[in-house]
């Protein structure tokens, strides 16, 4: 059983299939290439929510799919939560 | 994966149909009476009731016509009575279902009234039953169904397994020389550009553009925000989506990754060639699959997330999906079940022939749980106001 999914190498967040728990260290596979990932869970993130799996800066991109998915607006640490609080689109 | 055999129809044009519809068509709202008479009397022929057909023009009237004649056009249809309140745009119909090469007649009520328009009707239909009844399905390859996606009701089980699972399906059917499309135009707003790079030529990149900036002023026209303010929805907020951006690449998972589109068709146009296609669409689901029936597609491919029940009069649809509670708790809408991803125990690759398989054995016959629920939405897109 693993708690998040990855769709690609490049991606820059994972997505929980369970409801994963701050301090909890989760297994999760790349879809792409079937490799598997570890991240130690820094807050409580809900099924079907994104798990960064590197640190972010204010300014950056988070990547999923492959492409670039909006502007990191508050810094993130791996294994954090992310979501409107930290991402926002390039659109509007 | 090889090219799969499927016992199949072979129509008079070469086309291949995986069901064997005598339709009772309307031309107009005010003929479905007599076209649901018809279909009462004759077991086996089906009408397909719909709202329009009066006073149209322009634009619309040749959307209008495109749709009536490419449903009866469709392979999966053997064979077609019209009826119309009049005989000059029944004929438009009939002519252009004609071209196909199969048996379709016309019957105006103007002069007959419904119930000799009724009776003349049903014996052609009960002749076209027994007809169509006697074809015999042939063997034919798997690249020779023509597959249409696309999806509804999403949550983020769509964008992680479902939708995906339908584009590892399109990249081995479009390897095999298959014919796929997919659309839902407004459905891309935010992966629009990503969407045109993946143009297998600039012709390509360049319909699909004005397609979609086409759309893109519709919405502003029409002036409201719901598109650009509030995407995603609080719904999708809350299970996780995050961007605009995010739900768009998304719902073209359904594409995968390595194959490209080799052209952008307005809506309800015939593709000309094999390969993955672009028809502009709107993103309601009834709507959608009625033009790419119209489109001459024979299956559809339609992932959801919270569970949409959506079916068509004469495409076949079948439904997967990601989420295990929709599997649970609305599982007989639900065709394929491929929540196994979600738990690292099937891989997309393995999903993706399974869903192959799936679609194999609808092709052989099997029902898909929309037709045995009797989901025969049959909808058309209407552009404006009739006349």
């Amino acid at each position: 059983m693993i708690q998040f999914l990855i769709h690609e190498k490049s991606d820059s967040v994972g997505v929980a299939t369970v409801d994963v728990k701050a301090g909890e260290v989760v297994k999760g596979v790349y879809m792409d290439t079937q490799s598997e990932a570890e991240v130690t869970i820094l807050e409580d993130i809900p099924l079907g929510h994104k798990i960064a799996m590197a640190d972010h800066q204010v300014g950056g991109s988070v990547i999923k799919y492959g492409a670039n998915i909006g502007k990191v607006v508050a810094d993130i640490k791996k294994g954090g939560h992310v979501h409107t609080q930290n991402l926002k689109t390039r659109r509007w | 994966m090889s090219n799969p055999k499927v016992m199949a129809y072979k129509r008079e044009n070469g086309r291949v149909g995986i069901r064997n519809h005598v339709v009772i068509l309307p031309l107009d709202d005010l003929s479905n009476a007599v076209c649901e008479n018809v279909a009462h009397n004759i077991k086996g022929c089906k009408a397909i009731p719909h709202a329009y057909g009066r006073l149209q023009f322009g634009e619309d009237l040749d959307l209008f016509f495109r749709t009536l004649i490419g449903t009866g056009a469709n392979p999966n249809v053997a064979a077609v009575v019209v009826v119309g309140i009049e005989p000059e745009w029944t004929n438009i119909i009939v002519e252009g279902i004609a071209k196909t090469g199969k048996p379709v007649i016309g019957f105006s009520i103007e002069r007959h009234g419904d119930i000799k328009t009724t009776e003349m009707a049903s014996w052609k239909a009960k002749e076209y039953v027994h007809w169509a009844t006697e074809l015999q399905k042939e063997e034919c390859d798997l690249s020779e169904i023509w597959v249409s996606t696309k999806c509804g009701e999403s949550d983020t089980t769509s964008g992680l397994a479902s939708n995906p699972t339908v584009g590892n399906v399109f990249e081995k059917l479009v390897g095999m020389g298959g014919t796929c499309s997919f659309g839902e135009t407004s459905e891309i707003t935010g992966a629009e550009d990503g969407v045109e790079k993946r143009a297998a030529n600039p012709e390509a990149a360049k319909q699909f553009k004005f397609l979609f900036d086409r759309y893109a002023k519709m919405i502003d026209d029409n002036k409201t925000d719901d598109l650009s303010g509030s995407q995603p929805t609080k719904g999708n907020i809350a299970g996780g989506l995050t961007t605009i951006e995010e739900k768009a690449f998304g719902n073209v998972q359904k594409i995968g990754k390595t194959i490209n589109y080799v052209g952008a068709l307005d809506k309800a146009v015939t593709p000309t060639g094999p390969g993955l296609w672009y028809m502009d669409s709107s993103s309601a689901a009834a709507e959608a699959v009625t033009l790419w029936a119209a489109a001459g597609f024979v299956a559809h491919l339609f992932p959801t997330g919270q569970g949409n029940i959506i079916g068509n009069a004469i495409e076949p649809v079948i439904k997967l999906t990601a989420n295990p509670r929709t599997a649970g708790d609305m599982s007989e809408h639900i065709d394929y079940d491929c929540s196994a991803i979600l738990r690292g125990e099937m891989t997309l690759d393995e999903s993706g022939d399974n869903l192959i398989k799936m679609l194999v054995r609808t092709c052989n016959g099997r029902h898909t749980a929309q037709e045995v629920l009797g989901h025969e939405e049959f909808v058309l897109t209407k552009l404006y106001e009739s006349a």
